[in-house]
């Protein structure tokens, strides 16, 4: 542990965290958030919603499980650096393939141990998010307050472009997430969806490909018409970085995609087919990552434990008379789900493909199969 | 869906009295619910028969029955009481046992009370294994298979079914014989050959071996909207083989992917679906291959059990107060979360911090008894112990044991490691020291199948030790080491250990490095809210949450873990002491470390330390809080042996001076003080040698009484009646003092054994002017039985008033001597008309909260308020309070849970738990106390009596007694041929050990069932064969034993109530009323 170098975590607001780096030793910048989710570090170190961002786990120990390819949710690390209480001196599970630090440093992804996480996290609570800058090669507080001040401001940005892919694809890898037990069968393609990638996860297209869905992956970019000419059953609007108001020309392209096909978002894909619908988004003062959220399914009352990233929301207020608020957070009751049966379109602001966390929202998948079957 | 507003009165049955596997967590449960459910505007009607129990304070239900757990005594409560409901889940197996008996003998039918909470079906498909097991294999949840089988062919047949290694368990043997485990093919018709020859009916079980796998635990909740949460995943750090409740365990689960644990997750929720829990809490224990994650489920529990009060404190999401909730219609979303007050229930906690739990054992209680540790759970209370990092939980879970080990580091035991693949109380503390001897982290997990997460995590703890030895002084520590050890939890005696200094001096260094704790707040969410309930625990990071108030505030320290002789009875007083300061204005402040209990829970004191009970960790809170005063005379001995070093750090401690509690401990100056006051004790003298020993007792006369000095529950008390044995146990008593003070330069107190004479527990309160008795209570067992252990009776049933005036007397004065301001307890044996002082106690005793229910006065409260400097006059407490009727406390032995522990009593204290039992009549109160642990005093059928040449005279009368009353005698021959010259015929019987006659012996009679009672004084110190035969044959078999004649004599007052007239039942509260008509 004592050949760890010494590493700073600077703020914008000038407050200076001191640790041990890990993985990559050097600079990075980024949102400062933090995640609750107990388990599942690798997961959200590769969910491409986090772009741009750097994660603090409020869980004190992590690394302990390591790593292992399968738990990647996309083909590379996007969150900006890692904050941590205490890394793992050792790797212990049976699947592990890689310690995380190792994994991190591969994939040049800095990450600062030691740090008092509790405190940056009632900090962020108190004071928002904000930019921030972490640094193990040269840890000089002035250098990195003034790094972390010139980085990019994260409102009004699109990220989402950052991240998609650049040519169309065809999901074709596993179509059940792991589980110790023997694969199910595969279910045969019944249906074609579109997946627009704003920055998607691996598991949401296994949870599709389960259901008997093949799935075209497209850019972000990518036009009405030319989603439209793939001749799909159902079109889905992936989760994704970054502010949801800056994708305008996704936003048209849903509003005009809407009520053609089945429509099904998560995320980032729902805050954008809500701007479509014509509501509003805003920014949250440091949002919901973790898995633990309980979200109240209006229709029935019954509620659902779930896992969250976002650090925007759809303001319900401002939804027009034809698109109904399904889904709220008992916490804060924010907007976490929109209802346009006039559409056949539904979203959810949360991640019903949990991965990582609870798998309660699964159903919300199978719906959009119903609404495929149905049209 | 709101709450049920079709019922207004619910029944909540208690969990009886603490025995292993039971404890005050289910007081924690009960009481939760009582407050909660009454709160919601419910009748609350609360049966338990453990008068210890906080939940059977007169004040958290609307009655309140201290009574026997048993069916016919609950149908009384039923017809009298008429309650709508019945919540069987929040006091443990007894409570869930005993509510399936009156549902199914028709009972609840009869009288319209529902079952809430839980219905029969699901608690008949969780308890039945093979229903269970059917149940989970239809829900495809994989589960251990295993099969009956009969022969050798049958079991090949199944072998590939149930996956090497295949565990093989004869039926019908004795102790495991016959058993084994098969690895492969190639063993395999060895091992079951052998089971199969074993068995006296050729039939054996085969099932899957789980030894090795890891353990895991989640405790989760439904409501009625089939909402579902997981409150707490658990980790053992042992694997299965060992009980959980023994287990070393860890939460959050640490060693599990996200796939992982959300697949125990399904599985969890698929469990409770399918054994249709429909509102509550459960837990799921899951067993998991290290090699390929395949995942098992090994049990559940439908009902709050002991590790869903370890997930309530781990948390701090209260599970008993929200199941109650819950049974009473509201789904989890109705239901604000206490500590964060905006969000609702219906989440799943995210912790910050790590929580380890260690249980405690008192192995050293019970000679004999087989230290290996197994699926029979043998530990008697746990810690548990909050930090920011594992190593620092465990440094800190390790000192709150309050068994001398001051952390983890490499002398935790002074021999060799010993074989580490064996599970042993010490276990982790020999793989320290294997570790520090070289053998490596993997070794050490392969050997132990401890997984090397933890081990490592040990490994690092050690290194750090390595770096401080290598300082050698305290002044070469630097900052960052400093920093990094305190961090990792090193307590300050540690370091000191290291280099060579003494706790304080490295307390001031520390504190000179400007390196003191900071507190943060358990919150149930990781700090994503704001926490508004001061719910902390100390570490050494960098922002302070205590946010401390200028309020006039006192702190109460409480017990520390449960420990024979230091239970329940403690925190009931702390609990008291809280609520009566809260009373006066005064902000209340508890530290302790027990999960299990009521005064951690977030809702008793205003602020709650969760931290251990040593000098360093309480003087940080203090140093913190600044209070008016703290209070050390509540949590028995733990807190009192802090006493010494707060008074020297100049802490204001209230109540009895310090020097007091020393001069009480002190025999030397107690020995003074008593001549001076002119009060009569046994002649006495303290040895340093085993010399000083045997000269002493020459001196006073054989028998002699030896104990160490400042031990609790008699540890290493014994009397001794020759030099050969004083011997032995100076030596024991030695060793026994060494263990808590850390030397070998205690005296070893040698007093003359007063024989076969009247014993009397007397408690007091003070002000530091005025004494006034609130309860004498005389000992049914003659003296030289520990006083925790003896049966009593309140008030006294066979002292004149002469005597009770010297006791009064006596109090008096040792209450204005030692300016005790607070509780006393005196303990007096009589004899001959002279009244001895044994043993005085400034403290809370065990028999507070048995005084008070019997006296509806709230002596704890009213003491707490002494010590804040009310007089007894302004409380309203002048005389002594009457009693209506009688009030029997008996106690309750774990002897069956600790095989090969000799079950005789004596001077040193081994019951865990104790019941009272109260009615206008001795006979029908004693017999009620019988039958609340579990002893149905026959009315009719066979007597066995063998007894020592001591008590042959004596004996005869009862004997007659007893025949007369168409018993029919079972004797051996010397207590027989007595019998015969009196005219009362018997069957004779052999001794044990007497294999030429023909007579059946002992043994086989109480094994064939012929006999309802025993009646068998041992004598001497030493376990005598054919007693110890007896008495476990005795209780093998459930038969009521009596090991005195005292106990005898009373047993037959019982007998002879019973025959008479039935049982009748009675509120504490009608009783409490029915007393002020009097007074």
């Amino acid at each position: 542990m004592s050949k760890r170098p010494p590493a700073i975590l600077a703020l914008e607001d000038g407050t200076i965290w001191h640790g041990e780096g890990f993985g990559r030793i050097g600079d990075t910048t980024g949102e400062i958030v933090f995640n609750t989710s107990m388990t599942g570090y690798q997961e959200i170190l590769t969910d491409p919603s986090y772009h741009g961002q750097i994660v603090t786990m409020t869980q004190p120990h992590i690394g302990n499980y390591g790593t292992t390819p399968e738990d990647d949710e996309s083909n590379q690390v996007w969150a900006a650096g890692l904050v941590i209480r205490q890394l793992s001196p050792v790797v212990s599970n049976w699947r592990s393939r890689q310690s995380l630090s190792d994994y991190m440093a591969e994939r040049n992804v800095v990450g600062i141990t030691d740090v008092d996480t509790r405190a940056l996290v009632r900090h962020i609570r108190t004071h928002g998010a904000m930019r921030s800058a972490i640094s193990s090669s040269d840890p000089n507080p002035e250098r990195l307050i003034a790094l972390a001040r010139a980085s990019r401001d994260m409102n009004d940005l699109d990220l989402a472009q950052e991240v998609t892919c650049a040519e169309p694809y065809r999901w074709t890898e596993g179509k059940t997430w792991w589980t110790p037990a023997d694969e199910a069968l595969p279910a045969p393609d019944k249906y074609h969806v579109v997946a627009y990638d704003f920055g998607i996860k691996r598991n949401i297209l296994r949870l599709l490909a389960a259901r008997g869905c093949h799935v075209t992956i497209v850019p972000a970019h990518t036009t009405a018409a030319q989603v439209m000419a793939l001749a799909p059953d159902g079109i889905f609007l992936s989760n994704g970085p970054g502010d949801p108001a800056a994708v305008t020309y996704a936003i048209d392209n849903v509003r005009q995609l809407l009520g053609q096909k089945p429509m099904f978002g998560i995320c980032l894909g729902h805050q954008i087919m809500g701007l479509a619908l014509g509501g509003e988004t805003f920014k949250m003062k440091f949002g919901h990552r973790g898995g633990n959220q309980p979200v109240q399914v209006e229709a029935s009352g019954s509620v659902q434990i779930s896992a969250h990233n976002h650090g925007f929301a759809i303001d319900a207020d401002t939804l027009p008379a034809d698109v109904v608020s399904s889904h709220t957070n008992l916490n804060d009751q924010v907007c976490e789900g929109l209802d346009a049966p006039g559409y056949n379109a539904f979203s959810v602001q949360y991640h019903p493909e949990s991965s990582p966390g609870p798998h309660d929202s699964d159903e919300l998948f199978d719906r959009f199969i119903t609404l495929l079957a149905r049209s | 869906m709101p709450k049920r507003t079709d019922i207004h009165s619910i029944l909540i049955i208690g969990s009886g009295p603490i025995v292993i596997g039971q404890a005050c967590e289910f007081d924690y449960s009960g009481a939760q619910a009582c407050k909660v459910l009454r709160r919601e505007g419910y009748r609350t009607i609360l049966v338990n028969s453990n008068p210890a129990t906080i939940m059977t304070d007169p004040d958290l239900a609307d009655a309140t029955y201290v009574e026997p757990l048993t069916v016919d005594i609950l149908e009384k409560i039923i017809a009298l009481e008429k309650p709508d409901a019945l919540l069987p889940t929040v006091g443990g197996q007894t409570a869930l046992n005993l509510s399936v008996d009156l549902k199914e003998a028709g009972i609840l039918d009869k009288h319209g009370v529902e079952m809430i909470g839980a219905s029969l079906d699901a608690i008949k498909i969780a308890e039945d294994r093979s229903k269970f097991k059917e149940a989970m294999i239809k829900a495809n949840v994989p589960v251990p298979v295993s099969h009956f089988v009969y022969t050798l062919e049958e079991a090949r047949s199944k072998a590939d079914e149930i996956g090497f290694p295949i565990l093989c368990r004869a039926s019908r043997t004795m102790g495991g014989s016959g058993g084994g485990v098969s690895y492969s093919w190639d063993d395999f018709d060895d091992v079951i050959d052998r089971g199969l020859r074993a068995s006296p009916i050729s039939e054996i079980l085969i099932e899957r071996s789980l030894l090795g796998w890891k353990e895991y635990e989640l405790e989760v909740m439904r409501d009625r909207a089939n909402n579902f949460v997981v409150v707490c995943s658990i980790e053992n750090i042992d694997p299965m083989g060992v009980h959980t409740g023994d287990s070393v365990t860890v939460a959050p689960a640490y060693t599990l992917t996200d796939k992982e644990y959300q697949h125990q997750r399904d599985l969890a929720k698929t469990v409770m679906e399918v054994v249709g829990v429909e509102t509550g809490g459960s837990n799921v224990q899951f067993a998991v291959n290290p090699e390929t994650g395949f995942t098992i489920v090994i049990e559940m529990n439908p009902r709050v059990s002991r590790s869903s009060a370890l997930a309530s404190k781990a948390t701090g999401f209260p599970i008993a107060k929200i199941a109650a909730l819950l049974a009473v219609g509201y789904t989890l979303d109705e239901i604000p979360n206490d500590i964060t007050r905006e969000t609702p229930a219906s989440f799943e906690p995210s912790i910050d911090y790590c929580v380890v739990k260690m249980p405690r054992w008192a192995f050293e209680k019970f000679p004999g008894a087989d230290p290996v540790l197994g699926p029979q759970m043998k530990s008697v209370g746990e810690v548990m112990a909050i930090g920011r990092t594992f190593q620092e939980s465990l440094n800190k879970a390790i000192r709150g044991l309050d068994i001398g080990i001051d952390g983890f580091y490499s002398e935790m035991v002074a021999t060799d490691p010993g074989d580490i693949s064996i599970p042993t109380s010490d276990r982790l503390f020999r793989i320290g020291k294997a570790l520090a001897s070289g053998v490596t982290a993997t070794e050490v997990a392969a050997i132990t199948g401890c997984d090397i997460w933890f081990i490592e995590q040990m490994a690092g703890i050690l290194e750090i030790e390595t770096e401080i030895r290598e300082r050698k002084t305290l002044a070469a520590i630097d900052y960052p080491l400093m920093r990094k050890a305190k961090r990792s939890g090193f307590s300050d005696k540690v370091i000191g250990k290291l280099v060579g200094e003494d706790e304080m001096a490295v307390r001031a260094y520390r504190k000179s490095l400007d390196l003191i704790p900071v507190y943060y707040r358990v919150d149930t969410c990781a700090a994503e809210f704001e926490a508004h309930t001061p719910y902390l625990y100390s570490t050494y990071e960098m922002h302070d949450e205590a946010q401390p108030t200028d309020k006039k505030k006192v702190i109460i320290l409480g017990g520390g873990p449960n420990r024979i002789g230091q239970g329940l009875e403690f925190d009931y007083c702390c609990v008291q002491a809280c609520w009566a300061l809260s009373d006066l204005g005064y902000e209340t402040i508890m530290i302790n470390c027990n999960p299990e209990t009521v005064s951690t829970d977030y809702d008793t004191a205003d602020r709650l330390y969760f931290e251990p009970l040593t000098l360093e960790d309480v003087l940080n809170v203090i140093d913190l809080e600044q209070p008016e005063g703290v209070i050390v005379q509540f949590g028995g001995q733990t807190p009192l042996n802090l006493s010494k070093g707060l008074m020297e750090a100049g802490v204001p401690i209230w109540g009895t001076p310090a020097d007091s509690i020393d001069l009480a401990e002190d025999r030397g100056r107690f020995g003074e003080l008593l001549q001076e006051l002119g009060v009569d004790h046994p002649a006495w003298g303290l040895a340093f040698s085993r010399e000083d020993a045997l000269a002493i007792a020459d001196d006073i006369g054989y028998p002699v009484l030896v104990r160490p000095s400042f031990v609790l529950g008699g540890r290493a008390m014994a009397i001794a009646y020759d030099e050969a044995s004083l011997v032995t146990f100076f030596q024991d008593a030695i060793e026994a003092a060494a263990a808590v003070s850390g030397h070998d330069k205690n005296p070893v107190l040698i007093d003359q054994f007063i024989e076969d004479a009247y014993e009397v527990d007397v408690d007091a309160v003070c002000d530091g002017e005025r004494v006034v008795l609130a309860g004498v209570m005389q000992h049914i067992e003659q003296a030289g039985i520990h006083s925790g252990d003896s049966a009593c009776v309140l008030p006294p049933y066979k002292i004149s008033q002469y005597h009770l005036s010297v006791m009064r007397r006596y109090c008096e004065k040792l209450g204005r001597a030692l300016q005790v301001k607070g509780l006393m307890n005196v303990q007096f044996a009589i004899k001959d008309d002279v009244v001895y002082v044994i043993e005085v106690n400034p403290r809370a005793s065990r028999t507070v909260p048995y005084v008070s229910k019997a006296t509806g006065v709230r002596v704890a409260q009213i003491a707490a308020k002494a010590q804040a400097g009310l007089t007894l006059d302004e409380l309203g407490l002048t005389v002594m309070p009457d009693v209506d009727g009688f009030f029997v406390k008996e106690v309750v032995l774990p002897f069956n849970k600790l095989p090969g522990a000799d079950t005789r009593l004596g001077p040193e204290m081994r019951s865990t738990g104790e019941v009272m039992g109260h009615a206008a009549h001795f006979g029908h109160a004693y017999a009620k106390s019988q039958l609340a642990t579990g002893n149905d005093m026959p009315t009719e059928g066979n007597v066995l009596i063998t007894v020592n040449d001591f008590d042959k005279s004596a004996i005869l009368r009862l004997g007659r007694e007893l025949h007369g009353m168409g018993f029919h005698l079972y004797a051996t021959a010397g207590t027989a041929a007595a019998f015969e010259k009196i005219g009362v015929s018997t069957t004779l019987v052999a001794r044990f050990s007497d294999t030429d006659s023909t007579a059946k012996n002992t043994v086989d009679v109480i094994s064939s069932g012929e006999i309802d009672l025993i009646i068998n004084t041992p004598l001497g110190q030493q376990a005598q064969s054919d007693g110890h035969h007896l008495r476990a044959a005795a209780i093998k078999h459930k038969i009521p034993l009596l090991t005195t004649l005292s106990a005898a004599q009373a047993a037959v007052n019982g007998i002879r109530a019973l025959r008479k007239t039935d049982l009748t039942v009675r509120s504490l509260q009608a009783h409490h009323k029915s007393m002020s008509g009097i007074n």
